[in-house]
Formats: structure tokens, sequence, C-alpha cells
């Protein structure tokens, strides 16, 4: 049982931080980029919600967006790959991903733009969001991961104590 | 407290992850973002800024409107009065799709400093609706049966010409003479004799003369001539050009008005010059469909076309001239063809060579139209080190042959398949294009629809930079010499189709090559093809 256990754990650690390493480098990617915008990614929205997305693209708002959209990809990289409040993290993701799958969502007649395989209602962005529920069920940050260290330092503190 | 050498490992483990990732991801932007602006650099294209024009200040400029049907409309919009209809549509086409925004930007338009005095248009409903629209207590409006009257009146400073084509050059000569300022429509002459007449009069007038070529005013063209300038495509060999329409409108069937009738119309007036046959509804809403009124898709199409690529590379007339086509998608009793191919030479053109000298020279322009497919072909400029693709928007592509690129393309540093250069000028930002993603929205027209909303219109920047001729001076940029290139080279195209011959041009006595026993202003005014000479049809009366 336990030894299962450690093999869950161990890859559940893995998804964690492969799922962080995705994210992180999203969010570099762009926060070095000053001319990266969503602006295409949400003027091309499509489906039930693309009034909600076409409506972020004005002069005023699409600064604001970029921003946010940078700040949460970091905050699920960063968390994720330290492995410290990671149920934060997995949270932000969870929001982050419905809203990628919403704006272009693999619904049956809608044009599918610029994937790179087929998908009927689920796609990777939907996969990943599970994956982070998983996350978000699961942490492992203390099993690998600062949280190891926050939750060590805790105990040794109560120890002392006594 | 102490931490075990295992206790970091299990703590920190995560920590040079993130160090790599984020090295890895900045070094991507950075490195990215270095290539760009190096080929930027090396490239030193300068985006074009909307013109400075001087303000038209003073007495408002008196303006008698000359032809108030569909183009008519729109120039008066342009110049800032639009009439209760056309709101009311707009109104109604906003209501049901708010991306609809023609009404919004017609209010935000600049308003200018005109007053319209007068209107002349031979059917009284359209004569009628400008009075009503535009009239006011402090400003009546006078309608004038005759375009002389109202030129001869004293009461217009300026007049819009927006006629069929056989009136454009009559009308032209008659207010130059009279030093009154004049905007025409394209195409500026219907005939070869009419275009040096016309030039004779502009150049003695004080008046300014303007031809109705607004795109001259499209930012990316001036970029686009930058570019040509700084030899970023190299020799361009040939250049592809396109009209491409698949519907009622676009083939000039347009609406027929209900209260048109022999009371209603001045039919002597409006045939002037051309062949007399009986009133013909049709031939007065659709008379671009009949040489004796217009000129088909060599004057009304082609002239968009040419003009466009004269202002980026001020290639002038052609050497020669040949076309072909005929009427094969709108049989319906037409005269001009619908379908046409026209190659014009140019060899002695060059926009600059990056090879050895005198191995490249002469281009040829290729226009293709028909008004039977909607398939929208794009503008493409083909030169030895790179491609541009012309619109609103502008692409530049490197050639796998380039000359100028060898050493970039060899290093990677550059790909045939990657545009190096994108100008979009209502983005207002220049960008080599980084992601196939990005290529993909663009060329989806995606940007553009949300874009469209915050656009100026041309015609707007086009007329104000007439306006603002007439009152401070200076050069208007599409004048008398860009007209009667346009007009001479659209004429030629029509006589190739009509002779089914080549048509030349001699530069230096500026006339063309005569053909024996040929009278080219009768071939260009006589109906149809010249060889087949088809029956003028009246199926509408």
């Amino acid at each position: 049982m336990n030894q299962n256990q450690n093999k869950l754990k161990a890859s559940v650690t893995l998804l964690r931080i492969f799922i962080g390493w995705h994210f992180l480098f999203e969010g570099v990617v762009k926060m070095y980029n000053p001319e990266w915008t969503s602006f295409g990614y949400l003027a091309s929205a499509q489906g039930p919600f693309e009034w909600f997305f076409t409506m972020l693209i004005g002069d005023t708002t699409i600064g604001w967006i970029d921003t946010m959209n940078i700040i949460a990809l970091m905050i699920v990289g960063v968390t994720f790959t330290l492995g410290i409040f990671e149920r934060i993290g997995a949270f932000v993701g969870i929001g982050l991903l419905a809203l990628y799958f919403l704006a272009h969502p693999p619904f049956p007649g809608l044009a599918q733009i610029n994937v790179e395989g087929n998908y009927w209602l689920i796609n990777k962005n939907l996969i990943e969001l599970v994956a982070c529920i998983v996350i978000y069920q699961f942490p492992t940050g203390s099993y690998f991961g600062l949280d190891y260290l926050r939750k060590t330092n805790l105990k040794l503190k109560s120890n002392e104590m006594d | 407290m102490k931490w075990t050498r295992r206790d970091l490992l299990i703590g920190l483990g995560g920590l040079p992850i993130l160090g790599a990732v984020w090295w890895a991801g900045a070094a991507t932007s950075v490195n990215s973002r270095k290539k760009r602006s190096e080929i930027l650099e090396q490239l030193n294209i300068k985006p074009s800024l909307p013109p400075a024009v001087p303000g038209i200040g003073g007495d408002p400029v008196r303006i008698g409107v000359i032809g108030f049907g569909i183009r008519g409309e729109q120039l008066t919009r342009a110049l800032g009065f639009a009439t209760d209809e056309w709101k009311e549509e707009m109104r109604l086409a906003a209501k049901e799709d708010p991306n609809n925004k023609r009404l919004e930007d017609f209010e935000a338009q600049e308003r200018l400093n005109v007053k319209l005095t007068g209107i002349c248009d031979i059917f009284d409903v359209r004569a009628e609706k400008f009075i009503n629209s535009f009239s006011t207590d402090d400003n009546k409006i006078k309608r004038y049966l005759n375009y002389k009257d109202m030129i001869k009146s004293g009461d217009v400073d300026a007049v819009v010409i927006a006629t069929p084509d056989h009136w454009h050059a009559p009308m032209s000569i008659e207010a130059l003479s009279n030093n009154v300022h004049v905007y025409v429509e394209k195409p500026m002459t219907h005939t070869v004799e009419e275009t040096y007449a016309l030039r004779d009069a502009a150049e003695k007038s004080e008046a300014v003369f303007a031809v109705g070529h607004q795109h001259r005013q499209t930012l990316s063209f001036s970029t686009a001539r930058d570019i040509v300038e700084k030899g970023t495509l190299g020799h361009v060999s040939l250049i592809q050009t396109n009209t491409n329409r698949n519907d009622d409108n676009g083939a000039w069937n347009y609406d027929i008005h209900e209260k048109a009738s022999p009371e209603t119309i001045d039919w002597e007036q409006f045939l002037g010059p051309a062949p007399k046959v009986p009133f013909n509804k049709n031939h007065f809403f659709r008379w671009r469909k009949w040489w004796a009124y217009g000129s088909g898709l060599s004057g009304d199409l082609l002239t968009h076309d040419y003009d466009r690529l004269n202002c980026v590379l001020n290639m002038g007339i052609p050497a020669s001239v040949s076309a072909s086509g005929g009427i094969y998608t709108h049989n319906d009793g037409r005269n001009v063809p619908d379908v046409i191919q026209v190659n014009m030479e140019f060899p002695e053109f060059s926009t600059g060579s990056s090879q050895a000298k005198g191995k490249e020279k002469g281009m040829t322009f290729c226009y293709s139209a028909t008004l039977g497919n909607g398939f929208n072909r794009p503008t493409i400029l083909m030169g030895h080190d790179a491609t541009m693709e012309l619109g609103n928007r502008l692409t530049v592509w490197p050639d796998s042959a380039s000359t100028r690129y060898a050493d970039l393309l060899e290093a990677g540093k550059m790909k045939p398949n990657v545009p190096i250069y994108q100008y979009d000028p209502v983005a207002g930002s220049t960008d080599v294009v980084s992601s196939a993603t990005s290529q993909y929205f663009a060329d989806k027209g995606l940007m553009w629809t949300y874009i469209d909303g915050v656009r100026v219109d041309a015609t707007f920047l086009h007329m104000r930079e007439w306006l603002s001729v007439i009152k401070n001076g200076g050069n208007v940029s599409c004048g008398i010499k860009e007209g009667f290139d346009e007009a001479i080279s659209a004429h030629m195209a029509g006589l190739s189709w009509k002779l089914g011959r080549k048509i030349e041009w001699d530069a230096t006595n500026q006339t063309l090559k005569p053909i024996e026993g040929i009278d080219f202003d009768q071939v260009l005014l006589a109906n149809g093809n010249w060889n087949i000479q088809p029956e003028m049809v009246d199926e509408v009366s």
C-alpha cells in the first residue's frame, strides 16, 4: 500500500512539474516579448462565448488582459515547479484553461483554427485542466518541493515547543 | 533547526527546473527579437504617417455637385453631408449588426470648411433628394438643369463630378476654363483626344484639378513606395493584380429607380455626345455596361490597380499593351467585357538591381479580372530579392534565390516562407511576423473586421487634400499628370481588347503609335469588339 502510494506521489509530482514547466515557459516567453498580445487569439474566438472574448479586445482592456494572462501563467508555473502553494496554482490554472477552452471550443460545426490535431468536444486544454484538478486534489509539494521544507520546519518548531 | 542534505534536495529540487525553463524562455524571446530587429534595421523601412494637411481656412469653399448617384452620394458624405435616407438605413443596419460602424464613423469624421451651394443632376429624384437633405434656411441650395449654368453661375468655387465617364472631360474642361476647381471621378476621360484636351485645360487653368483615386491616401502605399525605393524587393519583373467580383452590384447591374421615366430624366442631356438611342432605363442606371458611356473593366477597375501601382512605382505609361477577354459571365446585352486580361509592358523600367549591372531590366504589369468569381487574389510584386503583397496591409517575403539576402538566408536568419516585414497601418505597429499563428490570423482577415471600425475613409482624406490645396496651394497627389498616365493606359487596354492587337506608346512624342486605317477614338466609342460589332440591345425600356 505504502509503495503504491509512493508511486502515485511520484507520478503526480512528475505531472505537476511538467505542467508547471509548460505554463512557466509560456509565461516567460510572453513576458520577455513586449510585442506579444492576445489580440488575435481573442479576436478570433468562436462559440457561445465569442461575445465575451471579443469584448476584451478594446484599446483600454487589451493591455490589462495581456498582463493578467502573463501573471496567471507565471503563478501556475512557479507554484507547480517549486512545489509550494500549488492548490492556489491549480485553481488559477483551472480558470485559465477553462477560458482557453471556451474561447476556441472544439465543438462540432466550429472551424478549428490553428490546431495540430483532430478534436471532438475534448481537447488538450480540457485534459490539462483535468490534470490541474488532480493536482488540486493531490498536492505533492510536501513530497517533493518547497512545501516539504515548510512542513518540516513547522514540525520541527512544534517539536521544539513540546 | 537544521536541514539535512536530503531535506534540501527534496525541498529545492524544483528550483533548477524553474531556473532552466526561465532561462530558456527568456533566451528564446530575446533571441528572436534580436533577429527580427537585425532584419528590420537592415531593411530600414519607414512606415508612413498620415500627411499633415494645412487647414482649410477662410470662407468655406462653395461646392457644386454634378451627379448624385451612388458615387456622388459617397463623395458628398466624404465632404460631411449624408442624406437622411442613408442615415436611417445605417441606423437600422447598426441595430441589426453592431459591427456596422458606418454611421458612427461618418459622425466622427472631421468637419470640412465647405458649403454645398448647387446640385446638377438630370434625374429629378436625385436632385430633389440632395436639396431636401442639405438645403437649410441659411443656405438655400440651387438646382441647375445644366452643368454649364452651374459652373458659370459664380456661386460655386469648385465642382465634384461623379457622372458617367463620357461626361468627365467635357465638364472638367468647362469648369477649368472658368477657373472653377475640379474633383473628377476616374477614369479621367472617355477618349484619347479628350485626354490631351483636358491636360491642356488643366495646365492653362488657375483652378486645382484632382482625379478621384482616393487610394493615393492609403498609408500602406506610401510605405510600399519606401520599401521599393530601398531596394527591398530587388528588380521587380512582374506585377500581378486582379479584380474578382461575383455579384450583381459588382457586375454593374444597379437598381433601376421606380420613378425613372422620360418625364423625370433629361435623356438628351444624358446622351450628350453618345449615339442617339431612345430612352432606356437600363442604359441610364447601368451605364457602365456600354462603351458609349462607360469604359468597362479597363476604365472602371483596371484604373484603380494601375494607379495604385503607379503611385508606388511611378512607372508611367506602358510602352505597349495587349489585352484579351470577352463577355463570359454576364451575357445580358452589355458590350463591355466582363473577363479581361491586360498585359502592360515596361521594357525600360527597373526598381533597382542587386545583381550584375545590366542583367535585369524591364517589367510586365499583368491585370486579370473576372466578374464571375469572387475569390480574393492579392496584388503581388515579384522581385528578384523579395515578393510583396500589396493591400491595406503589406507583407514582404524574401526569395529563396535572392542575391541581397543570400547571407541571411544561408545563416537561417531569414526563411523564404516567413515574412521579413509586415505593415498594418491601422494597428500602428510594424512587426516582422514571428509565428505561423499571427500570419494565419492576418491572412484570414480577422484583424480587418475589427480594424474596419476605426479606419478613416480614404475618400475623405483625398477630398480634404484637394480642398487644402485650393486654399493653401501646393500639389494634389492625383492631379493631371497622374490622371493623364491613368487615362492613356486605360484607353490602350480598351483599344487592345477591341482591336485584338498590341497598342504601342511613343514616349518621345507622347502619342499612341498610329495604326493605319484606324481612328482610335472611333474604335473606343464604338460598341463592343471592333471586329464583332454586336447590336446595341434595348431589352429594358
